[in-house]
Parts: C-alpha cells; sequence; structure tokens
C-alpha cells in the first residue's frame, strides 16, 4: 500500500515524513520522527502515558491517526523545556519527588501542561481531574498532584 | 442505602532480605583519573532509589561528595552478581556490599595521597569536599583529583575496591523448625479507615495513619515517597487488582487497564506517616529500608475496616464490590462493629 505524506510542526519545527495508512501518532513519533517522550503504555487509551497536545488540546497518540494531523502543532514532553532550563512543571516533579519508576512521567507532565495552560491557577480537584486519565502504579498520585500545585503556584511548596 | 465507616488496624514485623541458600550482594568501585568514582552493580532500581542511596553510601564512606559517585548498574554483563531487588533487601544488602568496596577503596586512596603528601596514611582524613589533608592541618591537602592522577600515572596504583555482603544459609533445626531468616527486622503499624456501601458493596478509602521503624532512613524524602507511593499500591492489593478474577478460568481475566482496576488520583485520601529511626547494628549507617513493607499492612488494615463497618470478613483478596455484596446478603444485613 501507498504511503501517505504528512507534513505537521512537531514542536514548532515543520517535520515532513511518510506514514503508512492506520499509523497510530505515537508510532509516527517514536519510530518515524524519533521523539521518545511519548510512551507506549497499554495502547489502548487506559494509561495515559502516549499524551500529547495537538494544537493545544491533550490527545492520546495511541488512539489518533498519524494522517489526522497533517497541517496541525503537536507537542510533546521533548518541546516543553526552554533551552537547557526545565519546564516549571518539570522543575516541581523533581523537587516534589513526583517519579519513581518514571514511566507515567511524560504523560503526566503533558496533562499537567494542558490544565496550566489553559487555568494557571487550578483547585486540588482541578488537578486531579486533569490527570484522572493517566494512571501511576508507583507514587499514589499525592506527590504528582502537590508538583502540579507547587508549580501552579510559582515553585512555592504547598503544605 | 447507607455508607458505613469502619476502621482497621494492621502490625508488621518485616524481615529484611530473604535467606534461602545464603543472600550475598557485590560491589566494586574504582576511581577515575577525574577523582570521581564509579560502583559497579547488577542491582535494580525500580525507581525505589537504590542508585541514589548507595551513591550516599559511596560518597559517605568515601569521604568525597555526593556528586563526584556515579552509580552504574542494572547491567549484569558490567557489575558484579546481585541476588536482586527484592525481598526489600536492596538498601541492607547491596548498601553494605558498597559500604565495604568503598571502604577497601578509601584505603588505596589514603595510601596514594600518604605517598604524596609523604606523611603516614594513618594522619590524614577527607573533608568530604573532595580533598585529603593531615588531620590538625588542612593547608597540607591534595584533591581526590591529584590523587586519583598520581596513583594511575606516577604510583601505578588502583584506587578501587571489592565488597560482597553476605547473610549466610541458616539451616533449620529440624527438631523444632528454628532458623534465622534475616539479621534485622523493620516494623510498623497502620490504621485504615474506609466507608463502605452496602447497597453496591463500594469501599472507599478515608484515610490512613501509619508509623514506621525502618533503621536509619538514609534518604528520608525517598523513603517518604515510598511509604505513601506503596501505600496505595497496597490499597490496589486489597481492593482493586487481580489478574484473575475468575479464577481458574483465565480467559476471563483482565485484558486491559479498563478491566483491571486500579487506584486513579481520584481515589486516594489522606495518609499521615511516622517515621522512626531505630538504626540496625548490621545495617549501612543503620539502615534497613522501607521495602515491601510499605504495601503490607495496608491489606490486613482495609480488611479490619471493612470488617468493622459492616461486619463482613473478607478472606479472599482483592475485596472487590461482589465480595462485599454477597457477604452483606449472606448474613442478612450490615452488621457495623463497635467503633474502635
Amino acid at each position: 500500500m501507498a504511503k501517505t505524506p504528512l507534513q505537521f510542526s512537531h514542536n514548532g519545527r515543520d517535520v515532513a515524513i511518510f506514514v503508512d495508512g492506520g499509523t497510530n501518532l505515537l508510532v509516527a513519533l517514536r519510530e518515524l520522527i524519533g521523539d521518545m517522550t511519548p510512551k507506549f503504555g497499554c495502547g489502548q487509551g487506559g494509561c495515559g502515558t502516549c499524551s500529547v497536545l495537538i494544537d493545544g488540546e491533550l490527545h492520546l497518540s495511541c488512539l489518533t491517526l498519524a494522517e489526522t494531523i497533517a497541517g496541525r502543532s503537536v507537542e510533546t514532553l521533548d518541546g516543553i523545556k526552554d533551552g537547557p532550563n526545565l519546564h516549571p512543571l518539570q522543575r516541581a516533579f523533581a523537587d516534589n519527588f513526583a517519579a519513581q519508576c518514571g514511566y507515567c512521567t511524560p504523560g503526566m507532565l503533558m496533562a499537567a501542561k494542558a490544565l496550566l495552560d489553559r487555568n494557571p491557577q487550578p483547585s486540588r480537584a482541578e488537578v486531579v481531574e486533569a490527570i484522572s486519565g493517566n494512571i501511576c502504579r508507583c507514587t499514589g498520585y499525592e506527590p504528582i498532584i502537590n508538583a502540579v500545585l507547587a508549580a501552579a503556584s510559582g515553585g512555592r511548596a504547598r503544605a | 442505602m447507607t455508607r458505613h465507616r469502619g476502621r482497621g488496624i494492621a502490625s508488621v514485623n518485616y524481615p529484611i532480605g530473604m535467606n534461602l541458600g545464603g543472600d550475598p550482594s557485590q560491589a566494586l568501585v574504582h576511581s577515575n583519573p577525574s577523582g570521581k568514582f564509579t560502583v559497579a552493580l547488577s542491582s535494580i532500581d525500580l525507581g525505589q532509589g537504590m542508585k541514589s542511596v548507595t551513591r550516599q553510601i559511596c560518597a559517605e564512606t568515601l569521604g568525597v561528595p555526593v556528586e563526584d559517585v556515579y552509580v552504574d548498574t542494572a547491567d549484569s554483563d558490567t557489575g558484579p552478581h546481585c541476588m536482586g531487588s527484592f525481598a526489600s533487601r536492596g538498601t541492607h544488602r547491596v548498601g553494605n556490599a558498597v559500604m565495604a568496596a568503598a571502604r577497601e577503596a578509601r584505603g588505596v586512596m589514603m595510601e596514594a595521597a600518604a605517598e604524596e603528601l609523604e606523611v603516614n596514611a594513618a594522619d590524614l582524613e577527607t573533608d568530604g569536599r573532595g580533598n585529603i589533608h593531615v588531620k590538625g592541618a588542612p593547608h597540607r591537602s591534595i584533591s581526590t583529583k591529584d590523587v586519583a592522577i598520581a596513583a594511575q600515572f606516577k604510583q601505578g596504583k588502583t584506587i578501587s575496591g571489592r565488597g560482597i555482603f553476605l547473610v549466610p544459609l541458616s539451616d533449620v533445626d529440624p527438631e523444632t523448625g528454628e532458623m534465622s531468616p534475616a539479621t534485622c527486622y523493620a516494623h510498623a503499624c497502620l490504621v485504615a479507615e474506609v466507608e463502605v456501601d452496602d447497597e453496591t458493596g463500594e469501599v472507599d478509602m478515608v484515610r490512613m495513619d501509619s508509623a514506621y521503624e525502618l533503621g536509619r532512613a538514609l534518604n528520608p524524602r525517598l523513603v517518604e515517597q515510598q511509604l505513601v507511593g506503596g501505600a496505595w499500591m497496597g490499597v490496589s492489593h486489597a481492593l482493586f487488582e487481580t489478574p484473575e478474577p475468575y479464577y481458574p478460568e483465565p480467559v476471563h481475566g483482565p485484558r486491559d487497564f479498563v478491566e483491571y482496576q486500579m487506584p486513579g488520583p481520584g481515589d486516594i485520601c489522606p495518609h499521615d506517616i511516622a517515621v522512626l529511626e531505630r538504626p540496625a547494628p548490621d545495617g549501612p549507617f543503620g539502615a534497613k529500608g522501607p521495602g515491601e513493607m510499605c504495601a503490607n499492612p495496608v491489606l490486613p488494615a482495609v480488611a479490619n475496616a471493612i470488617f468493622n463497618a459492616v461486619g463482613v470478613r473478607i478472606d479472599d483478596l482483592p475485596i472487590t464490590p461482589e465480595k462485599v455484596l454477597r457477604a452483606i446478603r449472606a448474613q442478612g444485613g450490615a452488621r457495623p462493629q463497635p467503633r474502635r
């Protein structure tokens, strides 16, 4: 089957690739572009670790057909840091011990970024809601919720 | 429909490590010409922080900054043998092996420094900031980097150390069955408070309070992190997770994260933790380590809390709404027990 040419913006950079019909965005990002930050967890939309932003909205890249993002803007964890400086959310995750094995972390960070981009001062309940599509097996979520709240309050620690 | 509150308690006396034929771990430490040190292990860090803790142990024993130590691990091709990351043995067994290796490497480092400073090695001390100097005379000093360079290029010495920590096989007394499976024990007590819905059988966690005695907490934030997260692994075992809900027919098992249930961020509750430190005589800097104990007491505490709430005793995990509801129906309704 003929491959489809596909152009889109990947973390602000225009990319052009050829994809097989039915290729999902996660595979396109990892195998064709080499951006390994979105992780493959379940491949069924159940775990959230493949989360990316498409035109600023949170999406599960494993359930997104690559062809549907033609001309759109995809943002992954690889693109959120500012040069050598960590994004405030990344800094807050490190300061609050919000990662253990780290496999859920890329998805958690993108879900948190989607939240803070539209709501810079979320309540605790709003943070819980925002990450409710993401499964974490190690942290018990508490440090992740605290990290997002800390990032929202400008890095100041919360009780 | 009524939601019943119940409180349950569980305590655990937890052996550190295992003993089925002896329980060894090994470590190798060597300096690089840059004055930095590499620890070679094959133990696995699953996220519990073993790389951080062994790095701290090595730096503290060598007397160098923690930034000067790199831990290379998780590869049995390049690291010496380790029994593995299980049985809550990492900090204790691997930590002790790293300590022994670092102690031997420190001995060579001090000899090499003594040769450069033309003094007796016994008169030298480290300052923990990357320098070695004569006791009481900080100006008679040499950096660990210069010692490493001198050892390698002038003296022909390798600043390195080998470490093994072995808890030997404990034989079973044929008369009494007595044995010593572990050399030290950690302890914990956890109180779980739950709310049980007698119409749906659903169990919600309300709060947890716990006290953990785990030797010296070498990295208190990592200990806290492990206890917070591990408790939810325990809740998950108690209330949610099973690969074989309809054992022995595996075809009915869960196929994805919709059917394989785990707590989500909306299911968590407050958890107050007190960490008590009673250093273990044979632990590295007194550490035992939290390990699996962070999950273990949660399961019986939750089961006891459910009994306290509605009077049903479920002894089969996980305690799903279906099991709770069937048990409540079998006894003719919820029977809340006296609140403790």
